[in-house]
């Protein structure tokens, strides 16, 4: 008797894993209505895929119909595949069941476009106004816009979404346009525009205080996803492109999900190549520097170097770069110049500043910090560095590195990083 | 040296570091009692705990620590680690002899054993958060058995009765044999005696004990965990690193 509903939740939650975000962050509703439910504002994983993908949400398709045909997609209305459709009764019903028993942070809903953009946001509204309203359901819940949706419904679901996204898909016009001729990246800069400056009107009569209670809009902001792989873009363009998006439209995050072939369209790699997954791994590595290591992304991909590295990460690369900026004095240098040396993360150099100011730091004081020393030590001078007489140069350098690092460096690359 | 015996309790360590000042001592041994092996040329002290001593020590710790640092002076003590319990009372040492700020100082050897050690009950705690899959009893209790490697219930309490204000739910530490039990009102220590009726080495309960719901809902979440799953991409060392093997008997989907 179980079977109807496990066969839709399996078809609808394997067409939804293509959109990589699972983030549960960002939320900030409290439980203050007696009901269910309390956003951590940092998010929580609450298990792993085999492939090492954080689950926090439960990640689902309302239905996986669609009028579309877009060629990357596995829900394309040309593709063979099994259809399914849940009703708003048990998607509320899964996420609740789900949410009690502590699996999930809360929904992420997503959906093919049956009929038209206006019919398709109307379901997805309901849903998220039912957990809210009737469920009093203060979890996570991340929104599908849909192109083309009504300025109305999209006001409504910003009321009860705590994130809502809407995809690129490919970084450029011209790649989208290859594989989509019917979709165009302005159908995206629409409503990512219109949220956006509803977010900020929503804000500002926050602060002129004239109404009491203004309710949430979106608080946990935007995001968007750009495939990877699929067409021909460099990483420079890629990297340009979601430089722009984060800047335009202030958003929150911007995913790159390398394409895992689904069809045998020959504009496309072919079924059973690999995905892009080395590739995908130093763009998160590099969206990593542009929005907590303060670089500007033309400092790490431009006309000379419009790709990245594939054996070294993008700081590593750009410190060999720009060897004339190093080493760097751990006890003097400026806190920015700090976190741009290899092998130090954003905890350590806080550390380092403040334990500074209590006497010189030496060596032995830095592994405790908890530096990658071995990478860190070619580029930085601290209390006890010996006299350096013939600095190597930048090839020499980087093959020292990897050397030292080559056990641990070129395995398989993980695809959710934390590390430089 | 000598040797302070103290029982492990966070009263006995904040006893044993008034002590240490109060009798002038120069260096001190921290031992937990359970861990003690009386040897002949020791100077050995037994801690009793004095509540009053131990407010006069927090009391201390409280001018010149921030919130921040006292959490993490606490934290630190829920590892119920043999050498933490020495380095808190080194730590402890550093901070009343020194000027206030002198937790910032990351070059000293005992602001950094504290902290490190700080991260680890957190990342404890928040694994705790994160991989508690309650099971919807016959009578209603959401119920998860754990046994997290450090102390941690302590630290979760607040977070799960924000979070499910509006249901009973039970959370059990099979190591500690102890559990929080919240009513819908308030949270309260329980123990074994408590949940007798459940056996406490079977992680999952058998199905006469559980709601008419439940078997589906964990049927539910394995299809979802599997459909989720991209083949083409799999990375095992990725994934055992973020659920390690240890806590796959308490997780519904790795069964
Ligand atoms: S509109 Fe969305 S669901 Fe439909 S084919 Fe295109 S990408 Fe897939």
């Amino acid at each position: 008797m179980y079977d109807r509903i496990r066969e839709k939740l399996s078809i609808l939650a394997d067409a939804a894993k293509y959109d990589v975000s699972c983030s549960s962050s960002g939320g900030n509703r409290k439980n203050d209505n007696k009901g269910i439910g309390d956003s951590s504002a940092s998010g929580i994983c609450h298990t792993y895929t085999e492939d090492g993908r954080c689950v926090s949400l439960l990640k689902i398709l309302l239905t996986n119909h669609c009028v579309y045909d877009c060629a990357f997609c596995v829900s394309r209305k040309s593709n063979d595949v099994k259809r399914a459709a849940f009703t708003v009764d048990e998607v509320v019903e899964l996420t609740m069941s789900f949410y009690r028993r502590n699996y999930i942070e809360g929904l992420f809903l997503s959906s093919g476009i049956f009929k038209n953009a206006d019919f398709t946001m109307e379901r997805l509204v309901r849903i998220a106004k039912r957990l809210r309203l009737e469920e009093r359901f203060n979890g996570y819940i991340h929104l599908k816009t849909i192109p083309g949706a009504s300025q109305e419904l999209l006001t409504e679901a910003g009321l009860y979404a705590d994130r809502m996204s809407i995809n690129l898909e490919m970084p450029t016009e011209m790649g989208l346009k290859l594989l989509a001729p019917e979709k165009s990246h302005d159908d995206v800069k629409m409503p990512l525009g219109f949220i956006k400056d509803t977010i900020a009107k929503f804000k500002d009569e926050k602060k002129t205080g004239l109404i009491k209670s203004i309710p949430k809009f979106v608080p946990a902001g935007q995001s968007t996803q750009m495939v990877i792989g699929a067409t021909p873009e460099t990483d420079m363009e890629i990297m340009y492109s979601a430089d722009e998006y984060y800047k335009n439209f202030s958003l929150k995050r911007v995913y790159y999900s390398g394409y895992i072939p689904i069809s045998h369209d020959s504009r496309m790699p072919v079924i059973g190549s690999q995905p892009p997954l080395l590739r995908e791994n130093r763009l998160y590595q590099t969206d990593w520097l542009m929005r907590f290591y303060g670089f500007n992304v033309k400092e790490l991909l431009n006309t000379n170097n419009p790709h990245l590295d594939t054996d070294i990460d993008p700081k590593l690369s750009w410190a060999l770069r720009n060897l004339e900026q190093f080493p760097v004095d751990i006890n003097t240098a400026d806190y920015h110049m700090i976190l741009r040396v290899p092998g130090i993360g954003v905890n350590s150099a806080q550390k380092i500043v403040q334990a500074r100011k209590f006497g010189k730091l030496r060596s032995d004081q830095l592994k405790k910090i908890g530096i990658s020393y071995n990478r860190a030590k070619h580029f930085i001078r601290c209390a006890d560095s010996p006299i350096i007489l013939n600095e190597p140069d930048a090839p020499h350098l980087k093959s020292i590195i990897l050397t030292e690092s080559s056990s641990k460096y070129l395995k398989v690359p993980q695809n959710q990083l934390s590390l430089f | 040296m000598t040797t302070y015996i103290f029982n492990g309790s966070f009263e006995g360590l904040l006893t044993a570091i008034f002590e240490f000042y109060d009798r002038k001592e120069k260096a001190v041994e921290l031992v937990w009692d359970k861990l003690y092996q009386p040897s002949i040329l020791d100077e050995a002290l037994e801690i009793v705990n004095d509540e009053f001593k131990a407010k006069r020590v927090w009391d201390g710790l409280k001018k010149k620590l921030s919130p921040e640092w006292r959490t993490r002076f606490y934290k630190a003590y829920l590892s119920e680690d043999p050498q933490t319990f020495q380095d808190l009372l080194d730590f402890a040492r550093y901070i009343f002899d020194n000027p206030a700020g002198a937790e910032a100082n990351f070059g000293n050897p005992h602001v950094i054993a504290i902290s490190k050690m700080d991260k680890k009950v957190n990342r404890e705690k928040h694994r705790m958060k994160a991989f508690i899959r309650f099971q919807q009893t016959g009578d209603n209790i959401y119920y998860c058995p754990v046994d997290p490697d450090f102390n941690v219930l302590p630290l979760i309490a607040s977070f799960f009765k924000n979070r499910y204000t509006d249901q009973r739910w039970i959370i059990y530490d099979l190591k500690r044999k102890y559990g929080l039990f919240y009513d819908l009102k308030s949270v309260q220590e329980i123990t074994y005696e408590f949940i007798s009726e459940i056996d406490i080495k079977k992680v999952i309960l058998p199905i006469e004990l559980t709601d008419p719901k439940e078997e589906l809902a964990s049927i539910l979440w394995k299809d979802y965990f599997n459909s989720t799953n991209i083949p083409a991409r799999k990375n095992m060392k990725l994934h055992i690193q973020h659920v390690p093997k240890r806590y796959w008997k308490y997780l519904n989907e790795k069964q």
